[in-house]
């Protein structure tokens, strides 16, 4: 690792490997996490890929009825049937969590619980087509909220998982490597201040032996 | 307590009233539609139907809402056809999660 500077020291050495240590550990986990995650998505966008193929085909056959019920009827007689619902629904909303991902899940409530009561108007002055229409969506409603909950879902999960990839890759391909090159480092550093100190001593102790040698012999 | 809200133009939507759902007529090309989704955003829709033409209108709009829980905002068939957009979407789940459509 030429680009930055390090101090080829020993509690940079310790530091260094607590840290390795730890980008380790956290690789091994994000990739757990990475792994699981895709898991789970793609069982959910499969079951998301066959819901709204179901939900698409269903509201073309909905709208195929609606648009037979309007044949057979003025448009302002359609609009006013359709203009004072009896019906309202509301959601209740849980989270639930899927590996540090929030997905949302939906809980349907009906005003009231008759299931009659999609059709808000009288049936002398409307046609059957429009019953015929107004079942068909309304058949079709908890599939849609089904699909909702599963296109929120992969939505929130493929953020998470892109997210998740990328932080594996730079610590697999970035933060590790650099780590391990700058422990090399110090370590080959260390070990090469060590010899110079070595051979330092020998010399000097030669020299110190030599002279003695000689001070013995001149006396 | 959460609702649900569909927009579109009228002819797609107005089924949607008879089941309780609210429904937001909105046309074509109008400008308003950002103005709607930004009102139901912040009351609380949690789920927002949105016709596929409107929606491929909206793109830029619809991308504050990603990565939020709610709403989440559907793409459907209007009543003049599918587009495509919505399974081209699903498509696209995959390849921003996966890299590849391995679907």
């Amino acid at each position: 690792m030429a680009g930055t500077q390090i101090n080829p020291t020993r509690m940079e050495l310790t530091r260094l490997k607590k840290k390795l240590v730890t980008a380790q550990r956290g690789h091994k986990l994000l990739k757990d996490k990475r792994d699981e995650l895709m898991r789970q998505f793609l069982d959910l966008v499969r079951e998301n890929k066959a819901l709204r193929k179901k939900v698409e085909d269903g509201i073309k056959a909905a709208n195929k009825n609606f648009v037979l019920a309007k044949t057979s009827m003025s448009d302002a007689v359609t609009g006013t049937a359709l203009l004072a619902p009896k019906q309202e629904v509301t959601l209740e909303i849980s989270q639930k969590n899927i590996m540090s991902v929030n997905i949302p899940q939906y809980n349907i409530k009906t005003r009231t619980s008759d299931s009659n009561d999609i059709y808000s108007y009288g049936f002398a002055n409307t046609s059957s087509d429009l019953d015929d229409a107004v079942k068909s969506l309304s058949d079709l409603l908890p599939d849609m909220l089904r699909l909702a909950e599963c296109e929120k879902s992969c939505q929130l999960m493929a953020a998470e998982i892109e997210k998740t990839r990328r932080r594996v890759n730079a610590l697999e391909h970035v933060m590790i490597p650099q780590t391990q090159e700058s422990i090399r480092y110090i370590t080959m550093k260390l070990d090469e201040n060590e010899r110079s100190t070595q051979v330092r001593l020998m010399k000097v102790k030669d020299m110190m032996v030599k002279e003695q040698i000689e001070k013995s012999h001149s006396n | 307590m959460y609702k649900i809200a569909v927009m579109g133009d009228r002819d797609s939507i107005y089924g949607f009233a008879a089941l309780g759902l609210d429904t937001y007529e909105v046309k074509q090309n109008s400008g308003e539609a950002a103005k709607i989704l930004k009102r139901l955003a912040e009351n609380d829709y949690a789920i927002i139907y949105m016709t596929e033409p409107l929606c491929s209108e909206l793109e830029t709009e619809l991308d504050k809402y990603r990565e939020n829980l709610t709403p989440a905002i559907i793409p459907v068939p209007a009543v003049k056809g599918n587009t495509g957009y919505g399974q081209a979407k699903v498509k696209s789940f995959v390849e921003k999660a996966v890299g590849a459509d391995i679907i």
